[in-house]
C-alpha cells in the first residue's frame, strides 16, 4: 500500500500544475478564517460575522465543512488530470508493462484520493478548532466535540466525489471532457429533479426523493446548507414563518451509506472498464 | 534449456479482424529472437497480450513456466513498446526512480543504467526536452533497470536517424553479448539478421516460419548463371537431377536446387553438355529475400 501511494504521490507532486492547484486548494481553505474579519452594515447596525455565532461550537463544524466543500472543485481538476494524463502520455500502458497490475494502478489512484480527502478533513478540523476556540461562546469539551459527524460526512463526500472524477476520467480519457461531463451530469440531475421527473410522476416531493439516490445529489445531502440554521437568520425566519416543521440538518447513516455505495460502484466500474479495454 | 515464455494457440480478434491467429511459440533462455512481419502482421498485438495491455480472445501464455501472475512476472521483464512513454514533466532520473518503485528495484540501478545508455549527463533534464533518440535510449535504460531475464523490444529504431539507429544497435548487441534473452520485433530485416539467432515470421497474424536464422537461409542457396545461349542453358539445366527449378532474371539464370550440388560439379557437368559459362555464382538469399519469399508463397 505504501508502495502504491509513493508511486502515485510522486506522479502528482512532480507535476507543476497539480502542485500549484493543490497548494491553492489549501490556501483557499485557509481563507475560511478570513470570514472572521468580514463586517457589514445592516440597517445602520455594524455586524461582525464572527460575533454572530457562526463560529460557535458545534455549529462551526457544520458551517465550515459546508463552506470548505466548494473548494473541492480545485482538487477535482487535479484528480481528473491525474488519471487522464496517464492515457495521453501513454504511461498507463508503460506502467502495466513495467509490472503494475490494473488493479494496483486503480488502487494507487483511489488511495491518493483517500489521502487527499483525509488531509483536507484534518485541515478543516484543525482550522475550525482554532477558529472556534477564538470566537465560540461555548468552550466546554463536551460541546466542542459534539456533532463531529459533519467531518465524517465531509470525508465520505470527498472520497465519493473524487471517485466519481476518477471514474469519469477513465471513461472518457480526456480531462477537459471528463470535467465537462461532470458539469453536464450536474445539470442533468437538476433537470431530472425539477423538470423531468415532476412531469412524469407529478409530484415534486417524490421526484426529489428519487434524485436523492443520484450521485451528486446524495453527496450534497450529506451536509445540508447551514445558513437557515444560523441563529440570527432563524430568529427572522421564525417570525415570518412561525409554526413550520423544523428542518432536519443532521447527518444520517442511510445518507452516508448511499454515498459509500456510489464510491464502491465507481471503483468497481472503473476497474471493469480498465480490464475490458485494450490499450 | 529453461523456457522463459511459452505461447500456445493464442488468438486475438478486434471485431471482424482476426489480428492474431493461433500463434504458438517458445522462448528459451539465452537466445536472441527476431519477430518479423510487415506492418499490421500482429507483432505488436502479440507482444501487447503477453505484456498485459491487450486482452487475448483465446489461447494461453505462461511466463517462467506459469508460476507467477503476469504482472509479477513482468517485474522480471524489460520491455519497450513502439514509442517511449514517460512523464514529460519529470526528469530522466525521476522517471527511472518511478519505474524502480513499480518494479521494486533499488535506486542504485538508476545511475548504472543511465551511464550504460549515455544519458547520465542529462539525468536532470526533463523528459520532454529529449530528442527521440534520447527518449528511446531512456526507454532502454528503463527496460534494463531490473536486469531483466528477457528484454522485449518492439521496433526500437523506428523513426531514428542513422546515428540513433547505430547507437541503439550497439546497445542491443552489448546486451545480447551479456547473455540476456532478447525478443526483437522489427520489420527492418538487416537489423534482425545482424543480432538474432532465431526468427519467427508473422504475416496477417499467422506464424509462417519459426526457427534458426541459419536454417531459414541455408535451405535456400541458389546459383546465378550466365552463358551465350540462355535458352539452351535452361533446357539443359532442367535435365539435371539436383535442379528443382530455373528462373530467368536480368539476363541471368537462377537455379534453385532440391539436392546439394557443388559449384565445380555443376560447372563440369555443364561443360560436358557443351555449355561454357560466362558467370557462375553461388548465393544464399539474404534474410530480406527469404522473408519476401516466405510471405509471398503462402499468400
Amino acid at each position: 500500500m505504501k508502495r502504491l501511494l509513493a508511486i502515485e504521490l510522486q506522479k502528482a507532486w512532480k507535476n507543476k500544475a497539480s502542485r500549484v492547484l493543490t497548494i491553492s486548494y489549501f490556501v483557499l481553505l485557509s481563507f475560511l478564517a478570513l470570514i472572521a474579519s468580514i463586517k457589514f452594515d445592516v440597517l445602520g447596525i455594524q455586524i461582525r460575522i464572527a460575533d454572530q455565532g457562526i463560529f460557535n461550537f458545534p455549529y462551526i463544524w457544520h458551517f465550515n465543512t459546508w463552506l470548505a466543500d466548494w473548494a473541492k472543485l480545485f482538487l477535482a481538476i487535479v484528480v481528473v488530470s491525474m488519471v487522464s494524463n496517464e492515457y495521453s502520455y501513454g504511461t498507463l500502458k508503460q506502467n502495466l508493462i513495467d509490472g503494475l497490475s490494473k488493479k494496483e494502478f486503480l488502487q494507487s489512484k483511489f488511495l491518493t484520493v483517500i489521502v487527499f480527502s483525509l488531509v483536507s478533513t484534518v485541515f478543516v478540523f484543525a482550522l475550525s478548532l482554532v477558529l472556534g476556540l477564538c470566537f465560540s461562546s461555548y468552550n466546554e469539551p463536551g460541546i466542542i466535540f459534539s456533532d463531529l459527524d459533519y467531518l465524517i460526512a465531509y470525508f465520505v463526500k470527498h472520497v465519493c466525489f473524487f471517485s466519481f472524477c476518477i471514474f469519469l476520467a477513465i471513461l472518457v480519457k480526456r480531462s477537459a471532457f471528463a470535467l465537462g461531463f461532470l458539469f453536464i451530469w450536474w445539470v442533468f440531475e437538476g433537470m431530472l429533479q425539477h423538470l423531468i421527473l415532476p412531469k412524469i410522476i407529478g409530484s415534486t416531493e417524490v421526484s426529489a426523493r428519487i434524485v436523492d439516490f443520484f450521485p451528486l445529489e446524495s453527496m450534497a445531502n450529506l451536509i445540508k446548507e447551514p445558513i437557515t440554521k444560523f441563529q440570527a437568520y432563524k430568529a427572522i425566519e421564525n417570525q415570518v414563518n412561525a409554526g413550520a416543521a423544523p428542518k432536519d440538518y443532521s447527518v444520517h447513516w442511510y445518507e452516508i451509506s448511499v454515498v459509500v455505495i456510489w464510491t464502491v460502484f465507481f471503483f468497481i466500474t472503473s476497474f471493469k472498464l480498465l480490464q475490458k479495454r485494450d490499450l | 534449456m529453461e523456457t522463459i515464455l511459452s505461447i500456445s494457440n493464442l488468438n486475438k480478434r478486434f471485431g471482424p479482424l482476426h489480428a492474431v491467429k493461433n500463434v504458438s511459440l517458445e522462448i528459451k533462455k539465452g537466445n536472441v529472437y527476431g519477430l518479423l512481419g510487415p506492418n499490421g502482421s500482429g507483432k505488436s498485438t502479440t507482444l501487447g497480450i503477453i505484456l498485459n495491455v491487450v486482452n487475448k480472445t483465446s489461447g494461453d501464455y505462461a511466463w517462467f513456466g506459469g508460476k507467477l501472475e503476469t504482472h509479477e512476472a513482468l517485474k522480471k521483464v524489460g520491455a519497450i513498446i513502439e514509442r517511449p512513454n514517460f512523464y514529460p514533466y519529470m526528469t530522466a532520473e525521476e522517471n527511472l526512480r518511478l519505474v524502480c518503485k513499480i518494479k521494486g528495484t533499488p535506486y542504485s540501478k538508476v545511475t548504472e543504467k543511465l551511464e550504460l545508455v549515455g544519458l547520465y549527463d542529462r539525468r536532470n533534464s526533463k523528459f520532454r526536452t529529449f530528442s527521440l533518440g534520447m527518449k528511446q535510449r531512456l526507454a532502454i535504460a528503463s527496460a534494463l533497470l531490473n536486469d531483466p531475464e528477457i528484454l522485449i523490444l518492439d521496433e526500437p529504431t523506428n523513426g531514428l536517424d542513422p546515428q540513433g539507429i547505430h547507437q541503439i544497435r550497439d546497445i542491443i548487441k552489448q546486451i545480447a553479448a551479456q547473455g540476456t534473452t532478447i525478443l526483437l520485433a522489427s520489420h527492418l530485416l538487416d537489423e534482425v539478421e545482424k543480432v538474432c539467432s532465431h526468427v519467427m515470421v508473422l504475416r496477417k497474424g499467422e506464424v509462417l516460419y519459426s526457427g534458426a536464422v541459419d536454417g531459414m537461409s541455408s535451405k535456400q542457396g541458389f546459383f546465378e548463371l550466365q552463358s551465350d545461349d540462355l535458352q539452351r542453358l535452361v533446357t539443359v539445366l532442367q535435365q539435371h537431377r539436383s535442379v528443382e527449378k530455373t528462373q530467368l532474371e536480368n539476363g541471368k539464370v537462377l537455379v534453385y536446387l532440391k539436392a546439394p550440388l557443388e559449384a565445380h560439379e555443376l560447372n563440369r557437368w555443364l561443360f560436358e553438355q557443351q555449355i561454357v559459362l560466362s558467370h557462375l555464382n553461388f548465393r544464399r538469399n539474404s534474410l530480406e529475400e527469404q522473408f519476401l519469399e516466405i510471405t509471398k508463397t503462402l499468400a
